[in-house]
Parts: C-alpha cells; structure tokens; sequence
C-alpha cells in the first residue's frame, strides 16, 4: 500500500477543511499539509448556503449583543466560552475573506452591507446576494491555489483513522479514480467533512452529506455529542427539499396558512408586524426552530395548505418588488421559477420545512480538540457547541471560517509538542486493516440486502419517528429499528466488483455512516426526556435545566447501542432564561 | 404530477470490463417534474447500481453533474424531462476524457483554472484591523458576474476550439481571470496577462460564442473573452506604438 507522508492530513475540503488548509500554509511554508475530500473542493455542499455569515462590523452591534442571540437562540445548550471566543474571532475572519476577495453585498459607501435574520436582534448577517456559501467556498477555494504546500487529494474517500500510542496518527483513504487505498502518516489530523442530513428523505443536503466525517471519528473512539438536535429550516421548495434563504424573510417575505392569516403570531411570536416592514427578532424573523414546530402546529389544526407534495404553508415576498429580489434574492427566484414553476415576483410560494442541519457532531473544545490527542474537527461535522439546541441562520458559514482556523493553529501546536515518531508497523497493520475491511465488503458474495432497501428504512425511520415533534414511544422504536438496521448492513451486496469510480462501494460505506450517525441521533433523542430547541417532546414538554442542561455524548460500540454520557454546559455569563420572540416589548 | 416511461440510452463504460464505450437503455417511469439526474437517481436505485456518475447538490450550484443530454451539455439537475421527448440520450460531456460511464477526467480544467492565479492580488496590503477594502456597487457590478462560474464546466464540452487544440485554456478559466482583473481591489492583472494573452490563452478563441449558450449561470464566458481581446489589444497598441505611454 503506497505511504503519504504529510504533517497535517485534513479531512473534507469544504469551507472548514479549506480555512484550515490556507492557515496551517500561512502559519508555516514549510508544513506538509494533505488536503483530502470525496468530492472536488468546489462541489462541497458550503457552496449551497444561501443567507449569509453573522460577525459584528456596524456601530449599533456589540458582541454583547451576537452573544446574546447566539446563546439564548441555541435555547441554553451553547457552551459560553466557546460562543465568546466565535464572536470575538467572527468579524476578522469575515474580513479575511474580504481581503481574499469575496464578492460581499455592499452599501452605497462602499462598506459591506448586512442584512436581517432570524433571532438576531442586530442586522448582522454579511451576504454575496443569496448566493453566500457560493462566494465563500470559491473564494477559499481558489485562495487555496496560491500555497504550493497544500496538496490536494480530490476524490479520497477516507475510510479509517490510524489511532496508536493513544492519539491520531494518521488515515487510509480509497482513491475513488482507482479502487486504490492510501496510507496517509500524519502527525494530526482534522476532520472538516460536514453534516449527515442524508439520513432524512425529506433534506437540503446534498447527496454527499453523509456523516462521514462524523462517523470515522466515532468509530475511532471519540464521542459524538448533542446528536440528537436536527434543525429543521423552515422554508424548503416541497417538491424536492431545496432551500429558501431565511434571506427571503430577513428582506421582508412573509408566511401565510390556507387563510391568509400570518399564522406566527399565534405562536408566541405576535404581535402581527406591518407586510414590507420586518421586525427584528419576531414574526417571521423568529429563531427556525420556532418557525418550524409553527408549522407543525398548523397542520395539526388543519391550515395548511394542500398540495400535490404534501401540506405547505405559504411565503409571499410580491411585495418586495422583482428589482429587490433580482438584486437580494436571484438564486431563490431562479430556484422556484426552475424547480416549483412559480415565480415569487408574482405568486407566493409553497414551502415547508425541510431537514437542514445538524447542531451535533464529533465532540471538541473551544481549541477544536477531540478528545483523541491529534484529532481535531471543525465545521457542520463538529459540535464546539456554539449551536446548542438550535443554530441560528448565519452563524455556521462564520462556524467554519473560525474553527477551521482554530483547528490548524490547535493541530500545529499539538505537533510542535514535542511527538514521538510514529510506529510504522503497527500504523501499517491498522492501514492493512482497513483494507482487508473494503475488500471483505467488496467481495461478499453471500449479502441478501440491497443498499438502496436499507437506506430507505432508515430514511423511513427518521421522518417518521424523529421529526419536529418527538415521543418517547416513536423513539424507542426508531432505536430499536436503526439498530437492527445496522445488523443486516453486515448482510448488504454490493452488485459492481470492479475498482474504478465504484459508486456502489461509495454508497455502501456511506450507509455504514449514516447509520452509525442516525443511531447517536435516536438513542440522544430518547434519552433525553425534555424539550429544548430543536428536540421538542410531546411527552416531556418543558426544558429541565435542573437535569438536563447538559450536552449528550455517545460512545460508539460496533454491534451494540452507544453508551450515554452527559457533560455539563459551559456557562460564563448567561443563566438560562425565557426565549422571548413575542414583539410585544419591541 | 403525472408519470410517463421514458427509454433513457445511457452511456457506459468501465476501463476494467470493457473495450470500448457502448450504450444501455433503461426504461425508467419519470414523474413530469422530474429531472434527468432523477432518472439517473431511479437507475441506480432500482435498476443498475453499476452506474456511475457525479452528483450532490441537485439545486444547479456544486456543477459536478454535468452531461451531454442528446448531445446538449447540460447539468443534469436542470435538464428537465417534460422538455424532452420519451427518449432521452445521456453521454459524458464531450472533450474530456472518459474515467467510467458519465464520469469524466477534471484535472486539465483544475490546472487550467490554477494557472491563471484566480485569487486577488491585492494592490495594497491592509491588515485585517483596519477593515474591509472599500468597493461600492458600481465597482461590484463590474466584475460580479464572472463570479457566478460553478466550475461545471459545459462552457469546454460546448467549444468547438477547446476539442480542436486541448491547450486552449477555454473560456471558465480566462473569464475566472477576468473576474479579478476588473475588481477594483487586484493589482495582478500584469502576472495574469502572461498566461492569458497568449496564443493558447484568449487569441485561441474563435468566438463562436457557444460556451455562453449552454453556461448554466448566464456567466457569459464569451463577453469576458471579447473584453479581454480588447484589452489585450489595447496593450499591444499602447507598447508598440505609444512607448512612451504605461500599460
């Protein structure tokens, strides 16, 4: 098996993985750094974010203020020094990517515009149009070609960490071109691979998101942590789960149900503001979490609209006028003119929510450390947790860009802590391993499930039994059946025995992460009897915070349920107290 | 919502199996919304799990899934089928490289694109803390639509020249260069100039304008190659006949 030998391996080359490469290249020339990724660094799903990325830049903002939202957004569950610290380090990193180039939205003056979000009190969210996680990602992207020491690995899919002497030594990765397995040598690794919503049918998630990344951690022996917060975004086309900007809000769009009654203000989040004239932090500018279990409510009451894809609710922006939205919201209007056959110019749209990101992941410090001495991990794939129980909109672009730069000045501390060389052999073994592993999966012969089947019962399970209302009965079986789903992977047949681009092995070790990842998610669902952002209970319906102001961690076991363990949040400055999205007081 | 069987003729090809390219066709029953990456979807699903090809984001923004469909490049996340006839024709896209199937070689587009140092080089160095570069919109609009480019690529499966001389940098690649010669902020456009005012770069071009027609994000490759000319010209002119005048 060929050898890599690099200083830092890093997994996934989105917006984290690439913020990560460019600072350990700028920290040191003369740092090998191997940047690996399934897919081509452009195709990474950051270029689907749309909104934009929040950072204190105006005068009338204070971090006192980001730090507020941010915390009181993620329902209590953020850990506050790492909150702090996001803050602090949001604004330069957003004008880092300014001075490398990014096509920011601007005022008039020629300083960089900031627009309106969800559960943000302050317009602070920074946008390039609705096309932000676009501009970032090639902004990074092709920023990343000026560092010759950041050799690229496009189209890696990594299959194993190489744990020995207690800390991360490194990988193997399956050169997807060639059917070849890789041995990557690394004195610290990073794990920047992004989220698993493909677990859900119903999602805005690109079909690359698998928790991969998550899931090779796991596996490795570091915990994943507060899993079981899945955020739901309140505005996806129904026919196929493509996202609407919270932008088309923050700009001025409104929600309908089938009466045309602006349906939020009958959850908590009233009174009624005046159509063109959006208040901060209330009506359709509340937290996504809120929206979402909103529409949950109108369902259940009956008002929502019937469609051919199931019950909407309906966003109108007409009042906006086509040059706004030509000049804010392009890519929407393209989007549901393209997709829906609609066009918001003229006629509201039906939307409703749609599984979109995941609050948990592998759990690390406010220095993106695992707790796997050389592992690092940052981006959607991570859990600091600046999220908590729910994240507000145009936080995590910021997410990756800080973390992913606290992570490669992390690793290169570790590395310049004095390491012992590596164990070659015994790396080797573990490298010869993980092939026998993809071989094995390969070559079987006698598997009597098909991918595609057990996919779709977990996809199944999911939406059935983990959406936006949760019980603990649905629970039980959702963990029970995800459990038993993992069983009969040991069972799956792959059809395409030969080695070049096998996108049937792909999607076979990617079902192997989701359904380690999905099985973190019901089992920290279950057993967590409260409700707290994103996890609402329709049978435990308050938030414990005598019990249960703690983060979940699952432990992974190869045959078995994780074990639970619960770490206590960070507080610093901010006990937990009353969201309060009502407008009465503004 | 109604649902029509479409027979879709898809090119395969696995270097380990077969000697050369051939075509499958599978009838696939396709929802009219639908679509050609969904057939795609439905195939590997249900059908043929050897089938391979890039996707993910189906929302025409990750460009990784672009095709030839009957002949037309096409992202196949937006190409619908209710435009097409019940026989559709799916083949790699033209001028690259077959790997497997519908999945083709991207490194000569990757080291095209490097090679035009596609990032700013700032005119002046300015520290982090004394903010943002000032650029108002106007100076935003100068440039912002060669920012669109998704790196899909259809713009070198549709150029006649890009299949006659594989040298030719095409038209992402110079338009990507464009980009930052006309932000307000880049002071590079000289280092640029050596790469793309060449005979391989922009005067490589025939104009015949077919990467603008199939771009997906009305990009418009072939206007930013035009403007290139003519700067390029403009160059010439001003060091051969007007020395005494700076670039």
């Amino acid at each position: 098996m060929e050898i890599v030998k690099t200083d830092i391996a890093i997994i996934g080359a989105g917006g984290a993985g690439l913020r990560a490469a460019i600072a350990l290249a700028e920290a040191d020339p003369k740092l090998r750094i191997a940047l690996i990724s399934k897919v081509y660094p452009m195709r990474s799903h950051t270029c689907a974010a749309e909104g934009g990325a929040a950072g204190v830049i105006k005068s009338d903002d204070s971090m006192a203020l980001h730090f507020g939202d941010t915390v009181g957004g993620g329902d209590w569950l953020s850990d506050q020094d790492a909150v702090e610290y996001f803050i602090q380090e949001a604004p330069k990193e957003l004008t880092q990517l300014e001075h490398w180039g990014c096509p920011w939205s601007r005022e008039p003056d020629g300083s960089v515009a900031v627009r309106p979000f969800g559960g943000m009190k302050i317009k602070r969210t920074w946008f390039a149009a609705d096309k932000s996680g676009f501009h970032i990602l090639h902004t990074l992207f092709q920023t990343s070609l000026k560092y010759p020491s950041i050799q690229r690995f496009d189209e890696y899919y990594a299959t194993d960490l190489l744990v020995e002497d207690g800390r991360c030594q490194g990988l193997t990765a399956l050169e997807i071109r060639s059917g070849q397995m890789k041995q990557f040598q690394a004195k610290a690794v990073i794990i920047a691979a992004g989220g698993g919503g493909k677990m859900f049918p119903f999602t805005t998630n690109g079909n690359i998101k698998t928790g991969d990344g998550m899931a090779l951690a796991y596996r490795a022996g570091t915990p994943l942590k507060d899993m079981e917060f899945v955020q739901y975004h309140p505005t996806g086309l129904p026919n196929n789960g493509i996202l609407l900007t919270e932008g088309c809000r923050g700009e001025g769009g409104v929600l309908f149900n089938k009466d045309g009654r602006r349906y939020l203000q009958d959850y908590g989040m009233g009174p009624e503001t005046p159509i063109g004239q959006p208040v901060l932090k209330t009506m359709e500018l509340g937290p996504r979490d809120r929206l979402s279990q909103a529409f949950w409510g109108e369902q259940k009451k009956g008002n929502t609209v019937s469609t051919p894809w199931g019950d909407c609710v309906l966003l109108d922006m007409r009042h906006l006028g086509e040059k706004k939205i030509d000049e804010r919201l392009p890519l929407v209007r393209d989007l549901c003119i393209s997709y829906l056959g609609k066009d918001p110019v003229k006629e509201p749209i039906p939307i409703r929510p749609v599984v979109h990101y995941m609050m948990g992941g592998i759990h690390t410090d406010t220095r993106a450390a695992t707790r796997l001495p050389g592992l690092f991990a940052a981006g959607e794939c991570a859990c600091v947790s600046i999220n908590g129980a729910n994240r507000l909109g145009s936080n995590s672009l910021t997410e990756l860009l800080v973390f992913g730069k606290r992570a490669a000045l992390s690793a290169i501390e570790h590395i310049q802590s004095g390491l012992p060389d590596g164990k070659g052999a015994a790396l080797a073994a573990q490298a010869q391993a993980s092939e026998a592993r993809i071989s094995a999966l390969m070559n079987k012969s006698n598997g009597t499930e098909t991918i595609a089947g057990l996919r779709k019962e977990m996809m199944d399970t999911m939406e059935t039994n983990v959406g936006i209302y949760r019980t603990g009965s649905e629970l039980a079986t959702a963990c029970d059946k995800i459990s038993e789903l993992r069983q009969r992977y040991a069972n799956i047949a792959l059809h395409d025995k030969t080695h070049v681009y096998n996108t049937d092995l792909m999607q076979a070790l990617e079902l192997g992460s989701m359904l380690d990842c999905a099985e973190a998610v019901t089992v920290g669902a279950r057993d967590r009897k409260e409700s707290r952002g994103a996890h609402q209970r329709l049978d435990f319906t308050e938030r414990d915070d005598v019990n249960l102001l703690k983060h979940t961690l699952t432990h992974y076991h190869p045959t078995d349920p994780p074990r639970v363990e619960y770490l206590d949040v960070v507080i610093t400055q901010s006990q937990p107290g009353v969201r309060d999205y009502s407008g009465a007081k503004k | 919502m109604s649902e029509r069987q479409i027979q879709l003729e898809v090119l395969r090809y696995n270097p380990e199996t077969d000697s050369e390219p051939r075509y499958q066709t599978y009838s696939v029953p396709c929802m009219n919304e639908w679509v050609v990456l969904d057939a795609l979807n439905y195939v590997k699903e249900h059908l043929d799990p050897t089938l391979s090809y890039r996707w993910s984001c189906h929302m025409a923004v990750c460009g990784s899934c672009g095709m030839m469909i009957n002949g037309e490049p096409k992202l196949a996340c937006k190409a619908f089928i209710h435009e097409y006839t019940d026989q559709i024709r799916v083949d790699p896209m033209a001028n690259f490289p077959i790997e497997r199937d519908l999945v083709t070689s991207v490194e000569d587009f990757i080291a095209k694109l490097a090679s035009v140092k596609p990032y700013l080089i700032p005119k002046e160095d300015k520290p982090i803390s004394a903010g943002e570069f000032k650029q108002t919109p106007a100076e935003l609009k100068k440039f912002k639509q060669y920012t669109l480019c998704i790196n899909c690529m259809l713009c070198y499966a549709a150029c006649p020249q890009y299949g006659l001389v594989p040298e030719f940098l095409g038209p992402a690649a110079i338009s990507m260069a464009h980009r930052y010669n006309q932000d307000s902020r880049d002071g590079g456009r000289d280092q640029r100039q050596e790469v793309i005012a060449t005979d391989t770069g922009v005067w490589e071009c025939s104009f015949v304008g077919a990467c603008s027609e199939v771009c997906p994000k009305h990009v418009d490759p072939a206007g930013a190659l035009q403007q290139v000319k003519v700067a390029s010209t403009i160059d010439w002119y001003k060091e051969h006949l007007m020395p005494w005048m700076k670039k």
